[in-house]
């Protein structure tokens, strides 16, 4: 490591600031800070394409009856929303998060193999276009469901799965590629005295992140290949007539399928770990606890995935091992909400938005994680499999949870990325209006699944209307309410108050010695940890 | 990062990339790997309502008169099949042990020259490995001519280890059409 360090000083520089203009300066960069800004974009545009599918399908939802789109295309929504959301919207906006802090957190002056990065960002981009091209195509989009479960996808398939399979190949090496570089970047270029115990909780948890993407996006490959195989080419992996077996997809999807929801929450916890020590001013409550605890979530989350297949005729035996595997998870994700509890017990606690959308994280991913254990138990996931609550359930955690975690980090962060200070009375609008709206989206959902209206489907039984009404009006505010963060973020990146180099007076952190806005090049020279 | 600069650092990296890049092919080979592994691992424990699929050899084990287990037959065409298909009875009474013969009539009302494959599937599933079939038309493809029919065998026995719960299990039949992938 010294001699690394001894070498990078000098060519200090040589290149300061030295970029390239216009595009070609985003089309050719290898910053990470310029990658990371890209990643983030591109996932808002994403959160926002996806987000109008979500309100055509809420509109649809209104009331009962058809009147909007054909039922097809309501399918085609629902997928499409599903792919969107999950693979264009949440998880590169942790890449971009990764990417834009990692390197500043860990005392590097970039990723390890900042090419690539280039490249992984880049080949995203055609990946949706692909996805969402096939919407306006004769036989129309995906309509099989985000899980494209077989034979929806291969024997009675519109068509588009070919777009669908390349699709997904494309975001999953982008992913790969995106993980590889994490983890060999906090394996290598960790400033000296920075051992992994004393790496922040961030740093970690994309870490452990990086290592479940590299195990199961290749297996999603493999499905999807195999998927791409028995429609084209006459395979029979999940074909009966073939001597293929289609709960098989089920199970190897679901292998996948599981650690991905993982991978979408591990990144959440670890940004809302920095911030509610930031804002209640206290170190963050058994900081080994929660590395410890966030490994048994990896681990675990490798041996629960027929949990999502308790319906599929499993014998008694396997759904009380998938059944008592999942309700393991809670203990090491109680630590969790334990030690975040803990870190703002006594603290002397602010709430700036950053720190609300993280207090509204650890409540709301409470009640997401509540419904999950309720949807464990094998002999009740049989009332409410496939119907609304499942819907509320991962709505739970992926809005309120992941996707309020990364409006929290991008609160935190961006006066170090702009340079200026957000206007707080904006950003109270913004946290107030989606907590509101989120809730009265997604809450009632429990009880319309209690009651049995199955999810997937554009109509409804007629005691399901009132609800529903609500629902979507909470949906449409929703929808309605983030547009106030993108005026928020123009407005920051624009001007406003001058930030300085640590604007939060609790941070921590190598991020906050640096000025704001970060520097094109930072710890060219990596600092000394004691 | 500058190239020439940092060799040591440098090494590692490509020394991680490398190892990470094998665990991603080793995965990616892995999903694949599933397909046989659900198969093995389904025969052991019977979980998936398979039967075999050669033929099994004539009970030695005797019959164990004590028990009566009742076996049902369903069938059922795929989606796209256009054949009658359809067993002589919709259940019979068996004694563990004891040798049964069921014939299954299938007609070709497709309107052309076809060949059917049929894939059994026994529930519940942990039946299956105690449904021995002796001769089975499921074993092989079933051509027809259009319009033609023919009553295809089935020689069965349960075996007499067959849990002590298990006093009632179905046999279900799905007729496929698969005219057109036996050609090529």
């Amino acid at each position: 490591m010294t001699t690394a360090t001894d070498t990078l000083d000098h060519h200090d520089d040589d290149h300061h600031d030295h970029k390239m203009t216009g595009i070609k300066r985003w089309l050719y960069t290898t910053n990470h800070k310029d990658i990371g800004t890209l990643y983030l974009w591109f996932s808002f545009i994403m959160l926002l394409t996806g987000g109008a599918m979500a309100m055509v399908i809420r509109a649809e939802l209104f009331q009962p009856g058809l009147q909007i789109v054909e039922p097809d295309f309501f399918n085609q929504m629902t997928t499409v929303h599903g792919l969107i959301m999950v693979f264009g919207a949440i998880m590169p906006a942790f890449t971009g998060l990764a990417n834009w802090m990692l390197p500043m957190m860990i005392g590097a002056p970039d990723m390890a193999l900042p090419r690539l990065n280039n490249w992984s960002f880049w080949i995203l981009p055609f990946a949706f276009s692909i996805l969402l091209a096939s919407l306006f195509m004769e036989s129309g989009g995906p309509n099989f469901g985000w899980t494209f479960y077989a034979p929806l996808s291969t024997t009675y398939s519109n068509g588009s799965t070919a777009f669908f399979v390349f699709a997904v190949h494309i975001m999953g090496i982008s992913s790969i590629m995106g993980a590889i570089n994490i983890v060999v970047t906090i394996m290598n270029l960790r400033a000296p005295g920075m051992t992994y115990m004393k790496m922040p909780l961030f740093v970690w948890t994309f870490f452990i992140t990086a290592y479940l993407l590299i195990a199961v996006m290749p297996v999603l490959a493999g499905t999807v290949t195999m998927v791409l195989t028995d429609t084209y080419f006459g395979t029979s992996f999940f074909n009966a007539a073939g001597g293929g077996d289609p709960v098989m997809f089920q199970h190897i999807f679901w292998f996948f399928g599981h650690p991905e929801v993982y991978i979408m929450i591990l990144p959440a916890f670890g940004i809302v770990s920095t911030i509610i020590p930031a804002f209640a001013r206290k170190q963050l409550f058994g900081y080994s606890s929660m590395v410890y605890a966030t490994s048994s979530i990896a681990f675990l989350s490798f041996i629960v995935w027929a949990h999502h297949m308790f319906t599929t005729g499993m014998p008694l035996a396997g759904e009380l091992f998938f059944m008592y595997c999942t309700m393991l998870i809670a203990v090491p994700t109680g630590v969790k909400v334990f030690n975040w509890v803990a870190t703002m017990w006594q603290g002397s606690m602010t709430f700036e938005t950053p720190m609300l959308f993280s207090v509204a994280f650890v409540i709301l991913f409470t009640i997401g994680g509540f419904s999950g254990l309720m949807l464990a138990m094998t002999p009740v996931d049989f009332q409410y499999h496939d119907t609304y609550f499942v819907v509320a359930h991962f709505h739970y955690v992926l809005v309120t949870g992941s996707l309020f975690s990364i409006y929290a980090g991008a609160y935190y962060w961006l006066p170090k990325w702009t340079g200026h200070m957000y206007s707080e009375k904006l950003g109270k609008w913004h946290f107030w209006c989606s907590i509101i709206s989120v809730n009265l989206l997604f809450f009632p959902m429990h009880f319309l699944g209690l009651a049995g209206m199955p999810r997937r489907i554009p109509d409804y039984a007629l005691q399901f209307a009132d609800f529903n009404k609500w629902v979507s009006i909470g949906g449409f505010a929703f929808g309605l309410s983030q547009l106030i963060f993108l005026v928020l973020v123009i407005k920051c990146i624009k001007g406003g108050e001058k930030a300085p180099a640590k604007p939060w007076d609790g941070a921590e952190g190598l991020e906050w010695e640096v000025p704001s806005p970060a520097p094109y090049h930072t710890f060219s020279t990596p600092p000394e940890i004691k | 990062m500058d190239k020439d600069n940092a060799k040591p650092v440098d090494e590692q990296v490509k020394k991680g990339v490398t190892k990470l890049v094998v665990t991603v092919f080793a995965m990616f080979a892995f999903g694949f790997a599933l397909v046989p592994l659900y198969d093995v691992f389904c025969d052991i424990t019977g979980l998936n309502g398979k039967t075999a699929t050669t033929a099994a050899t004539v009970n030695a084990d005797g019959i164990d008169t004590s028990r009566i287990i009742k076996v049902q037959f369903i069938s059922r065409t795929a989606q796209g099949a256009a054949w009658q298909f359809t067993p002589e009875m919709n259940s019979i009474e068996v004694h563990p042990g004891e040798m049964k013969f069921v014939k299954f009539y299938a007609k070709n009302e497709s309107g052309r020259d076809g060949v059917a494959q049929a894939v059994p599937s026994v529930s519940p599933g942990l039946a299956a490995s105690y449904f021995q079939k002796i001769e089975c038309f499921c074993f092989n493809q079933q051509p027809l001519k259009s319009t033609e029919d023919v009553w295809m065998p089935l020689q069965f026995y349960v075996d007499i280890d067959l849990p002590e719960e298990i006093n009632e299990l179905t046999l279900s039949y799905t007729l496929y059409d698969i005219t057109d992938s036996a050609k090529s």
